[in-house]
């Protein structure tokens, strides 16, 4: 019990700190992908077959590559055309664009869950098309996609552990460096192995209440 | 002499190959009631839901107030999306199966599109839309949501969120077809009401007995084109063989359902 007590207050702050980070990358991740996702997901309805092929050809390419490659294309690839990121930054975009894609598909997903009658009444009232998607038929959406959607954000926070790869110091490589010290890989990963899982858990109970919350609405 | 409200020439509509209006004209004074009757597939709902453009014609010509469209798709009077959004706002439809929005209140429903379109300060749309609700009988249920409500509710809801935009016209597309038989009555006696008050109205119906008292003129389609036309008197009198044929059978079914309903009962007694 004591080695805990020592251990905490020796690491304690280095990891709160981490998950600080874990927490940041999460969150600007999820805005990243909502931008490319709803637009991806809107793109692949346009009536123009060229926006509808960019749309599709994106969500082709990064469903099937591994995320992996995909944040070393953008922090080790892109800069033979000058474009230097900071890790940070390349792992925002990268997992952003990576998780846009699955969104689109679960957006996709909930569009075709709402009847044409709903975007039909609004037309024949005199809203503009993207009024009547932006007030009638996403908020309608939102509520059927919200337990997908879910699932997509914490498979994004657990995936800012790749990001240990290019060098953001988030939780995992955080813990690589003390067990480098330390020689104590087991406590180490079991520790960080928590810390994800009250990330994970308070995101799980914030969508249980937004789910209620809806539900109570209708 | 006043201009017509509405006049239009030579609808033309396919859906691919299937050639669902023939050239159909037709010209609404403003107060005419207007019943479109004919056998499903003759083309009368693509009719109605041509006048706001749901389903814009492939050709023909089209006045309505200050807006004159040639649908000719090469045409310089071919609708512009503004132009459309500036017909539907003030030709207001109401749908077989309601189309209320189910993630907001009744309130809601009813004061969304004159507060975003029209512009009105939400106190006022408030009001209003009370005052609507009221008027149909749902002023307790403002807060509800739809799926609370019953189909003929839900119907009047829908009417009250088109009477909303204070339409100069109303399309109504077998508003009572969806409808639970016992529930058919409340919004019909609504829509009579609104006739009586001088609302131009133009309607796609089954019910052979409010287009004969309420409406001030009949409409029969047959493929694609009015093969009868005239005061109600005609569903009594019929000139053509193909009204006569579609009134009897659809007096047929009634009397068919009527016995089958009365033959059930005297089951039930004996």
């Amino acid at each position: 019990m004591t080695f805990v007590l020592e251990e905490f207050q020796l690491y304690g702050p280095g990891f709160l700190q981490a998950a600080w980070t874990v927490f940041a990358l999460t969150i600007l991740t999820i805005v990243v992908s909502w931008a490319c996702g709803l637009l991806a997901a809107l793109a692949q309805r346009s009536r123009l077959k060229s926006v509808r092929a960019v749309a599709g050809f994106y969500i082709w390419f990064i469903r099937g590559t591994p995320t992996l490659i995909q944040i070393f294309i953008i922090y080790f690839g892109l800069p033979q055309f000058g474009i230097r990121l900071s890790p940070f930054t390349a792992g925002v975009l990268a997992l952003g664009i990576n998780s846009g894609a699955y969104i689109a598909e679960i957006v996709r997903g909930g569009l075709t869950a709402i009847p044409s009658g709903q975007s039909e009444s609004a037309l024949a009232l005199g809203f503009s098309r993207s009024e009547t998607m932006r007030t009638i038929i996403l908020p309608q959406v939102f509520r059927i996609i919200l337990p997908a959607v879910t699932n997509e954000a914490i498979s994004t926070l657990k995936n800012t552990s790749l990001l240990s790869t290019i060098t953001v110091v988030e939780l995992t490589l955080y813990a690589q460096t003390l067990i480098a010290a330390t020689f104590r890989p087991f406590e180490f990963y079991i520790a960080v192995a928590v810390i994800y899982l009250v990330l994970t858990t308070v995101l799980t109970l914030l969508a249980s209440w937004l789910e209620r919350h809806y539900a109570r609405l209708s | 002499m006043t201009p017509p409200l509405l006049s239009l020439r030579e609808i033309r509509k396919s859906f691919g190959e299937n050639e669902v209006l023939k050239g159909v004209s037709l010209t609404v004074d403003a107060g005419e009631v207007v019943s479109i009757i004919g056998a499903s597939g003759s083309g009368k709902s693509t009719f109605l839901r041509s006048i706001n453009a749901l389903e814009v014609p492939q050709s023909g010509f089209m006045n309505f107030e200050d807006l004159s469209f040639d649908f000719r798709p090469e045409s310089r009077f071919f609708p512009t999306a503004a132009q459309l959004q500036s017909l539907r706002t003030r030709a207001g439809m109401v749908f077989q199966s309601y189309h209320l929005w189910p993630h907001m209140t009744v309130l809601e429903n009813v004061i969304h599109a004159p507060i975003r379109l029209l512009r009105i300060p939400r106190k006022q749309a408030i009001e209003e839309a009370d005052a609507l609700l009221s008027r149909i009988g749902l002023y307790e249920k403002r807060g509800s949501y739809p799926s609370r409500l019953s189909g003929g509710q839900q119907q009047r809801v829908a009417i009250a969120r088109a009477l909303a935009m204070k339409p100069r016209l109303m399309l109504f597309d077998e508003v009572t077809s969806a409808l639970d038989p016992e529930l058919v009555h409340e919004v019909l006696v609504l829509m009579a009401s609104l006739a009586s008050e001088g609302m131009t109205m133009l309607l796609v119906t089954h019910e052979i007995a409010f287009a004969r008292d309420v409406s001030s003129r009949v409409l029969f389609f047959d493929q694609g084109v009015i093969a009868e036309a005239g005061p109600p008197d005609i569903l009594r009198h019929p000139e053509s063989d193909r009204l006569k044929q579609f009134l009897h059978r659809i007096l047929h079914n009634e009397v068919v359902q009527a016995s089958a309903a009365l033959s059930t009962q005297e089951g039930r007694l004996s």
